[in-house]
């Protein structure tokens, strides 16, 4: 796992999520610390395509060997694509958290609900 | 199990290595113990091909000694201690009179009148008592020896050969123990191990700790922390105090009949009897998940039943655990259905162990 990153193009939640918006499209992912704090993800149970998901609700499981981690919905909306490569590659969400690991793509309901998001230099200083 | 943030934790004589090494450190039965170094998986694999390295000095040691020491032993422990040779181990459970399993141990007989038991870190406090409150009367000794050793298991197939590069003399075969030096400190060397790899386990003073560890990891090896300790166990079957074993259930439902021998009168021995005669009603089998998923301790299995330990198998790469289940389940090849966490899993009763380097390659 490569060093502690938190891109600047990204939106974060405090339970540790990443949101990259494209107009009311958002894909979902797990931070960096995230992904450390759970070591290596062996398992990623995907939401179904055309579900709802709650702003600050779980929507989804990752496992690592150890234990099984809830992942929050930063924002909420309707599920409009999962990435199936997890199912047999989960490494990619600590090996790639803010590419190739990423989640799900959410089309939002609220768009406003955006503005309760962190930016990367609030989300790291909060690890702090 | 975990403890209170007030509560202090102990630190092995390894703690300095751990976190030089970038370990994750986990509280564990009120220690500071290495959950991983490089990787869970990378860790299993290494034991699973060449060797690695486990700090297991979190867990306990007893000391039983005296003219009576094993009268003793043969009453507190479920296995015949009577009939264990000087140098040899033996594995037994710690009954309640009710049956229900305090812990389960390995004692050593290091001479005949001297044996030692090694706990399990989260029971020793409760076991020393035990062992210390049944002694009364007899003439022998029980003597806490938690302090007096720091334990290292080197397991894996190259395992031997790392330890026997350090060693004055031969190393003990399987399942016996001997005096040796190592990198010249003065150790007991043991043919045991908890992983279902060849190996040894190894006692030696808290002080000499950090220079074997180094000389085992200069010889390439690796560091391996709690979390391969749990998923190679697993896979080999073998159970874990806490989780498949506790004072609720005896050892005939865990599978461990063959270390209870009842005509020997240890505490516990008539109830164990009664089940073994009675039959039990409810067996710890291992599954195998066969859809994905990962079954983890609590989850309900339909019909009766509830799971017990559960991960992803680093060397079948599909969901195990193992599982309490009414007799009529126990069959190997019985299709189980597991609840995670919402989710019904298919799952089948599956050979022990769960994985096997000539079934499994």
């Amino acid at each position: 796992m490569a060093d502690a990153s938190y891109p600047d193009d990204l939106r974060y939640h405090p339970e540790h999520d990443w949101v990259r918006l494209e107009g009311d499209i958002a894909t979902f992912g797990i931070t960096w610390f995230a992904q450390d704090a759970l070591g290596e993800v062996v398992f990623f149970d995907p939401p179904e395509v055309g579900s709802t998901v709650t702003k600050d609700q779980p929507y989804a499981e990752v496992e690592s060997v150890k234990a099984v981690s809830d992942v929050v919905a930063p924002l909420s909306g309707e599920i409009v694509e999962v990435n199936t490569e997890l199912g047999k590659a989960p490494e990619a969400i600590n090996t790639d958290p803010y590419g190739e690991g990423w989640l799900v793509k959410v089309r939002l309901s609220d768009p406003a609900e955006q503005d309760a998001l962190l930016d990367a230099e609030t989300y790291a200083a909060s690890l702090t | 199990m975990a403890p209170a943030p007030s509560e202090t934790l102990k630190r092995t004589p390894l703690y300095a290595r751990h976190v030089e090494a970038a370990a994750r450190v986990i509280p564990f039965a009120g220690w500071e113990m290495p959950v991983h170094y490089a990787g869970i998986r990378e860790e299993h694999v290494a034991v699973r091909t060449s060797a690695g390295v486990f700090d297991v000095s979190h867990m306990g040691q007893i000391e039983t000694t005296g003219p009576q020491a094993a009268a003793l032993l043969q009453r507190l422990l479920s296995n015949d201690v009577e009939a264990l040779a000087v140098g040899a181990s033996q594995y037994a459970v710690l009954c309640r009179e009710d049956g229900g399993v305090l812990d389960d141990l390995l004692t050593y007989r290091l001479a005949p009148d001297r044996f030692l038991t090694v706990t399990n870190a989260a029971n020793h406090e409760r076991d020393l008592a035990w062992f210390l409150r049944h002694a009364a009367g007899l003439d022998a000794e029980v003597a806490d020896a938690l302090d007096a050793y720091a334990m290292l298991a080197v397991q894996g197939p190259g395992a031997r050969e790392v330890v026997q590069s350090i060693a004055d003399a031969p190393l003990p075969p399987r399942h016996t123990s001997a005096k040796r030096t190592l990198a010249g400190a003065p150790a007991l060397v043991c043919g045991t191990g908890y992983t279902g790899e060849d190996g040894v386990e190894v006692l030696c003073a808290p002080a000499d700790a950090v220079r074997l560890w180094d000389e085992l990891v200069r010889r390439r090896a690796v560091p391996c922390g709690l979390g391969a300790r749990d998923t190679l166990r697993l896979e080999a079957c073998l159970p874990l105090y806490g989780n498949d074993l506790s004072e609720d259930r005896g050892p005939i439902e865990a599978g461990l009949g063959w270390c209870c021998r009842e005509e020997t009168g240890f505490i516990g021995s008539e109830a164990v009897r009664a089940v073994r005669e009675a039959g039990p009603s409810e067996r710890l089998v291992p599954l195998r998940l066969t859809e994905p998923g990962i079954p983890r301790p609590g989850n309900a299995v339909a019909g009766g039943g509830v799971v017990t330990s559960g991960t992803l198998s680093p060397c079948l790469q599909v969901g195990i655990g193992m599982a309490y289940v009414p007799p009529a389940e126990a069959q190997v090849g019985t299709k189980l259905q597991i609840d995670v966490r919402g989710k019904t899993r298919g799952a089948v009763v599956a050979q022990r162990p769960l994985y096997s380097k000539e079934r499994d390659g």
